[in-house]
């Protein structure tokens, strides 16, 4: 088999509001180096083609999947994931909270990746209708077949955030 | 870890160009949706990759001088779907890129991309086929202009030539001046599927609504390239707007696509939903126009 040398190249980005610089091996994607390098664990490695959505991330405030993205390509972004949605003592967002009201996780595999689209969806600061709110949703897969209870989790707290209230 | 020989990062078009030369074997690499997967799976690995994602200078949509619109290659689904200039002018482009994968591939996925792997079924495809797009190729000599009809060569290839990147596609005014267009896709799924079959129908009515000045249609996965049906574009030419005229119209795009049986469908389901789709298109396309039907 053909050697060849490995390549490294330095990335400097923002995550989760810090600046930070790492020196990775550039095949590795943006789960490899979240989850390795700076020990984010809420960045799930699941298909890893791009189809479940559970690595998912805000890059530039929209959802990515992490696991084709390479981690070079971060240089410069503002990177976020769901450690970056917790209060400074560790309190858990109004969205995070949603889904643990609604019970809107079971195994929670799914649940970081599914949290940070509907970040996107609610800083948006616009008004969904039910299937409009499904489709922004369809990027993920949970195996547990909780979608019903995600969708209320993320309807309940877009109400909340445009001070509204919940339809019945 | 992608199974990658080498990472080769164009700092601009320029630079893109050099790195094609240098390294003719490299698999160009923009959003990265098909080509990582592909990777992963083994189709690529071991590939050298020239990544030109971060070529801002492709990336948006304008209006040039002429009235031509401008959708630079690297352009995300999302981002043409929002962008005010599409739905102005080819609103149909915006909801048919809608339509592809998921949220974040849509995030991700680049109308570039779409193009270049020469793909059928890609959603984009056929709406720039429906309203005869115009292919901005950027390479060594400088840049060349190419209809899509021939920059699509067959299945998976298109006319991509040595040194060359694809830097923008171009609907020219004439294209989309007065039309007004619709997109199906029929899939199994509402998301993360690809389209059994997508029709694009386009028309441009008379001032007074009441004829139709012209139509067309493009099918994806109606043949091994995303393809027009001009017989019933002929037919529709000059005729008054009617019920009639929509389904004469949709019986006439048999005369012109080929679609195959493959584990997705059966040939015969696709034909019978290429009609049925071109007549919806074709009625909704007419009442986009402000015609009565």
């Amino acid at each position: 088999m053909e050697k060849h040398n490995i390549q490294y190249q330095t990335v400097r980005f923002n995550l989760n509001g810090k600046d930070v610089e790492r020196t990775v091996d550039v095949r590795a994607s943006l789960t490899d180096m979240l989850r390795n390098d700076f020990r984010m664990t809420s960045v799930k490695k699941g298909c890893e083609v791009g189809e479940c959505g559970a690595c998912n991330v805000l890059i530039d405030g929209e959802a990515f999947n992490s696991c084709i993205y390479l981690a070079v390509w971060a240089e410069g972004k503002k990177v976020r994931t769901l450690e970056g949605l917790l209060g400074p003592n560790g309190e858990l967002s109004d969205i995070q909270q949603a889904f643990v009201d609604e019970a809107a996780i079971q195994c929670g595999f799914c649940s970081p990746g599914f949290i940070l689209t509907a970040v996107e969806i609610l800083e948006s600061g616009k008004e969904y209708t039910d299937a409009e709110l499904r489709k922004l949703l369809s990027g993920h897969l949970c195996r547990c077949t909780g979608y019903e209870n995600i969708l209320r989790a993320v309807k309940k707290t877009m109400y909340k955030r445009l001070g509204k209230e919940l339809p019945r | 870890m992608y199974d990658m020989k080498a990472l080769y990062q164009a700092k601009s078009v320029k630079d893109a160009v050099a790195l094609r030369l240098a390294h003719p074997e490299a698999q160009i690499i923009a959003g990265g949706s098909d080509v990582l997967v592909q990777m992963r799976e083994g189709r690529r690995a071991g590939a050298e990759l020239i990544s030109i994602q971060t070529l801002d200078e492709i990336r948006g949509v304008s209006l040039d001088a002429d009235g031509t619109l401008r959708i630079g290659s690297l352009t995300s689904f999302s981002h043409i779907t929002r962008d005010p200039l599409i739905q102005k002018y080819i609103n149909v482009l915006g909801e048919a890129v809608d339509q592809v994968g998921g949220p974040q591939i849509r995030n991700i996925g680049t109308i570039g991309g779409n193009t270049c792997n020469g793909v059928t079924s890609a959603d984009s495809a056929s709406t720039l086929h429906a309203w005869d797009a115009v292919v901005e190729l950027t390479g060594p000599e400088g840049v060349r202009r190419q209809s899509i009809h021939d920059f699509y060569i067959k299945a998976g290839k298109v006319d991509l030539r040595e040194g060359e990147i694809q830097t923008a596609i171009l609907i020219p005014k004439e294209s989309y001046e007065n039309c007004f267009g619709h997109y199906i896709k029929y899939a199994m799924r509402n998301a993360m599927d690809i389209a059994t079959l997508g029709t694009s129908v386009n028309v441009r009515l008379s001032a007074d609504k009441k004829t139709v000045e012209r139509a067309r249609v493009a099918f994806g996965v109606a043949g091994p390239v995303p393809l027009r049906a001009e017989t019933a574009e002929r037919f529709a030419a000059g005729q008054p707007v009617s019920l009639e005229l929509a389904e004469r119209f949709a019986q006439a795009v048999k005369e012109d696509i080929n679609p195959r049986d493959s584990w997705r469908a059966a040939r015969d389901f696709r034909l019978h939903i290429a009609v049925e789709s071109a007549k919806r298109a074709f009625i909704e396309s007419v009442k986009l126009a402000g015609g009565d039907l």
